[in-house]
């Protein structure tokens, strides 16, 4: 065995073509995240993709094997910090079903709340991101900017600005602040207002339009076919939202409107997420509405809970990139015997060597992070 | 205090402050002045007012500031000045730094930022001074495999390509430091240098970000330097020279900008291209391609592509001010200088101080930079805008472009040219 058959695929230096050149965008590079895309082109082409995800393995699933259920909360949330309540909101409804208790109905509306404010955070951060990798800076300052609108009323909320550990097993962790309300829907009225005028100087732009649209085309076959879920599902014309298809705390009692595209371009994969916040609003407001102005917020549970016997429990929440799930194996213990998420990100990166093969070198920022990616999350 | 020097003395401190100025006065003393005596005996020096230039003369600048100013004159009229200082690089260099402040500031304010803040207290107005002695501090590293003497030379062949680019513009009458008759065929030759110290500078650094930087560089410049040429005909046709200052002198009534405005646009996108600037910054797009042939650049050799940079920018919004916008004609808004202080003095109390040499510069001259200064102040600010309005355009579109669309739009504008000629509206010489 040589040298070359046991590196892993793209380190290998096998010369294929005189025509064809190997490039190797990341880990250190400014527009690949925590991974690694080996590209070769020809030319301008791309005519061979290898994503190398795994720069960021830090072990969160075999971590939450020696924690109880409650102690898992705050490491669980850190494969998407900016995602916080939704990458944790799968768990905490496995580990309540789990360990058998009750929510109270108002630490269900406050979990929607914040769901949907951190689904608004994390997907800022991503717009940020997506604009600058098109090289267009006001978008990246803009998104960065009104950030704040939201990150200020979660830190109201739970008392940290990014990493919140809101959600725990039997409800939230504390009740809204006084005022709560009135704060919230201000902030929120003005945040939708400002992401309106993103329109006109982003998605609008006649540049941005003549550069996204018609590339890194994923039709509604393959979308289905690749497994591929959120908003790069909903952009090739399939109608999935898990808040409306298999609605879990109160999403039942809410009136949620799916966003679905039809193009499955780079361009329709950058506005629904877009579409999706102005949607957040919707749901924010009409959650302030119909919540239960008073009552308790928690179940309270010993510090050490003890489950009710051997058990398995899969449960889904749509994320802000897709349907996230949580996949729990309790053998009785204090422990889970096993924490398996399923997450957006890797099955959004499947879809990537085929979207840009056959694409042009400039194309593959906007194709790779329109695919609602977030290379920390799929490494776990 | 304590915490900054914790064991300060006041007399330690003020023995050292002595201690230097001991040292300074002893070496400019003993070695400085003589020295200057030395060169100053052995060079022939000028004649000035029929009064031979003696050290002992100059030493009386000393105590009369006032003797200074016919000899201050009479560098002003050297070339070396024109290429140091006024017209060329030392004025351009100056524009470029406030350029580079006004960006970052115009930008924040685009983007909701305040942009630099704290060097410099007022605003961040020394934060490129800041910036550039980081860079000079910087260690320079150079890729091992690289073409040591290119890849040395490159960056300094730019800034030069880019002085001589902007020796070429014409400030003010008679101010420029390369008065040639054919100097928009010089402006031409200069721009084709560019994209071949690009590729020279991407290839010898044999690393494969910047190698595609440079091929896209080069795809970019030498595809819009056919419709930058042939935007520019126009003005050429309907004046009948190619001598800058003649072709700024032709519009003292209107600029060429009225009746060409299609070169005009065809111009300042085609300039933008040039310039590697939003939405053409393709050879430098970051999120493809890290920062394209700038990629191996490191300390002061990155800075002084930046400089180059901005130097060329400077150049190409002179050139669009003298070529459509009328150069240094203006309204006359600098007022004469005041007589009276030729023949009577500047009357400070007892003393009466005489400045024979005054005015330095004539009243033509301060206008015509005057009204220089501000249009090309507002064309790199339209320069600068597009910078937070556009993102990255792909490198097919640019090509297609350039190419096809800019092209046809440049002839349309030499139909424009040649309508107004031969039907007898306008030609060499103005109205007719």
């Amino acid at each position: 065995m040589t040298m070359t058959d046991i590196m892993p695929p793209g380190l290998a230096l096998k010369k294929v073509d005189e025509r064809i050149m190997t490039l190797n965008v990341g880990p250190q590079h400014p527009g690949s995240g925590h991974m690694r895309i080996v590209v070769q082109i020809d030319g301008d082409y791309i005519v061979a993709c290898d994503p190398d995800p795994g720069y960021v393995h830090r072990g969160e699933e075999k971590m939450a094997e020696y924690r109880n259920y409650i102690t898992n909360v705050p490491h669980l949330e850190r494969p998407v910090i900016h995602d916080s309540c939704n990458v944790l909101y799968p768990y905490v409804l496995g580990a309540e079903e789990i360990l058998g208790i009750e929510v109270p109905e108002r630490a269900k509306y406050v979990r929607v709340i914040c769901s949907e404010l951190n689904r608004c955070i994390y997907t800022m951060y991503w717009l940020a991101i997506y604009g600058i990798f098109l090289g267009h800076s006001t978008m990246f300052m803009w998104p960065a900017g009104d950030r704040e609108l939201l990150i200020d009323l979660m830190e109201k909320v739970s008392g940290a600005r990014v990493t919140h550990a809101h959600f725990i097993p039997g409800g939230v962790r504390n009740d809204l602040p006084a005022n709560f309300e009135d704060v919230c829907l201000r902030q929120v009225n003005y945040f939708e207002k400002r992401i309106k005028e993103y329109a006109a100087v982003f998605y609008d732009n006649p540049i941005l339009i003549s550069r996204t649209q018609d590339t890194g085309i994923l039709s509604r076959e393959n979308a289905i076919r690749y497994g591929t879920t959120g908003s790069v599902l909903r952009a090739s014309g399939v109608d999935y939202d898990l808040r409306v298809k298999a609605p879990y705390d109160v999403y039942d009692e809410l009136d949620v409107h799916t966003n679905v595209m039809k193009e499955g371009d780079s361009y329709a994969r950058s506005k629904v997420p877009w579409l999706d916040m102005i949607e957040s609003c919707n749901i924010i407001r009409q959650a302030l509405q119909k919540m239960p102005k008073s009552g308790s917020v928690r179940t309270k549970l010993k510090p050490n809970p003890k489950t009710k016997g051997p058990a398995t429990v899969y449960k889904r929440v749509e994320s802000g990139r897709g349907s996230l799930g949580c996949y729990i194996v309790s053998d009785g213990k204090t422990e889970p015997y096993r924490v398996k998420m399923s997450v957006p990100s890797f099955r959004n990166l499947l879809a990537m060597p085929n979207l840009l093969i056959g694409e042009k070198l400039g194309n593959m920022p906007s194709v790779y992070w329109s695919l609602n990616y977030w290379p920390v999350e799929a490494d776990r | 205090m304590s915490a900054i020097a914790p064991k300060f003395k006041l007399s330690e401190f003020i023995k050292s402050l002595l201690d230097n100025i001991f040292w300074i006065v002893l070496l400019v003393s003993l070695i400085g002045i003589p020295a200057i005596q030395v060169i100053l005996f052995y060079i022939e020096m000028p004649v000035i007012n029929g009064e031979l230039l003696t050290p002992f003369l100059a030493m009386t600048w000393l105590a009369d500031p006032s003797r200074s100013l016919p000899i201050l004159k009479a560098f002003m009229a050297t070339d070396m000045f024109r290429v140091m200082a006024f017209p060329g690089f030392g004025f351009a260099a100056l524009i470029a730094a406030g350029t580079i402040f006004v960006e970052r500031k115009m930008l924040a304010k685009l983007q909701l930022r305040v942009g630099p803040f704290y060097c410099g207290k007022i605003e961040g107005i020394l934060q490129l001074m800041g910036d550039g002695l980081k860079l000079i501090s910087k260690e320079i590293i150079i890729p091992a495999k690289a073409d040591k003497p290119i890849f040395w030379a490159a960056p300094v062949i730019f800034v030069a390509t880019a002085a001589a680019f902007v020796a070429l513009i014409p400030v003010a009458p008679g101010w420029v430091v390369a008065d040639v008759d054919l100097g928009l065929l010089g402006v031409f030759a200069v721009i084709g240098f560019f994209p071949i110290i690009t590729i020279l500078s991407a290839w010898s650094a044999n690393s494969k970000f910047p190698f595609i930087g440079g091929i896209r560089a080069l795809f970019q410049m030498v595809s819009f330097e056919i419709p930058l040429i042939l935007s520019l005909l126009g003005v050429v046709i309907l004046t009948g020279t190619l001598n800058l200052s003649e072709i700024a002198a032709s519009q003292s009534s209107f600029p060429w900008i009225i009746f060409l405005p299609v070169g005009a646009i065809v111009f300042f996108i085609t300039m933008l291209a040039e310039l590697e600037r939003i939405p053409f910054d393709l050879p430098e797009a970051e999120s493809e391609i890290v920062a394209g042939w700038l990629t191996e650049f490191s300390g002061m050799m990155y800075g002084l592509v930046q400089l180059g940079t901005y130097l060329k920018l400077y150049a190409f919004a002179g050139l669009f001010v003298v070529l459509f916008l009328g150069g240094w004609n203006g309204p006359m808004v600098v007022p004469p200088f005041p007589e009276e202080i030729l023949t009577d003095g500047i009357v400070m109390g007892p003393i009466t101080a005489k400045f024979p040499g005054l005015p330095l510069f004539d009243q033509q001259m301060l206008n015509g930079t005057l009204w220089f200064v501000l249009k090309t102040v507002g064309v790199i600010f339209f320069i600068l805008l597009p910078r937070g309005v556009f993102p990255r355009i792909r490198i097919d579109m640019l090509l297609s472009l350039g190419w096809t669309k800019l092209i046809g739009l440049a002839f349309v504008n030499i139909f424009i040219a040649l309508g107004l000629l031969y039907a007898g509206v306008l030609g060499p010489g103005g109205l007719q």
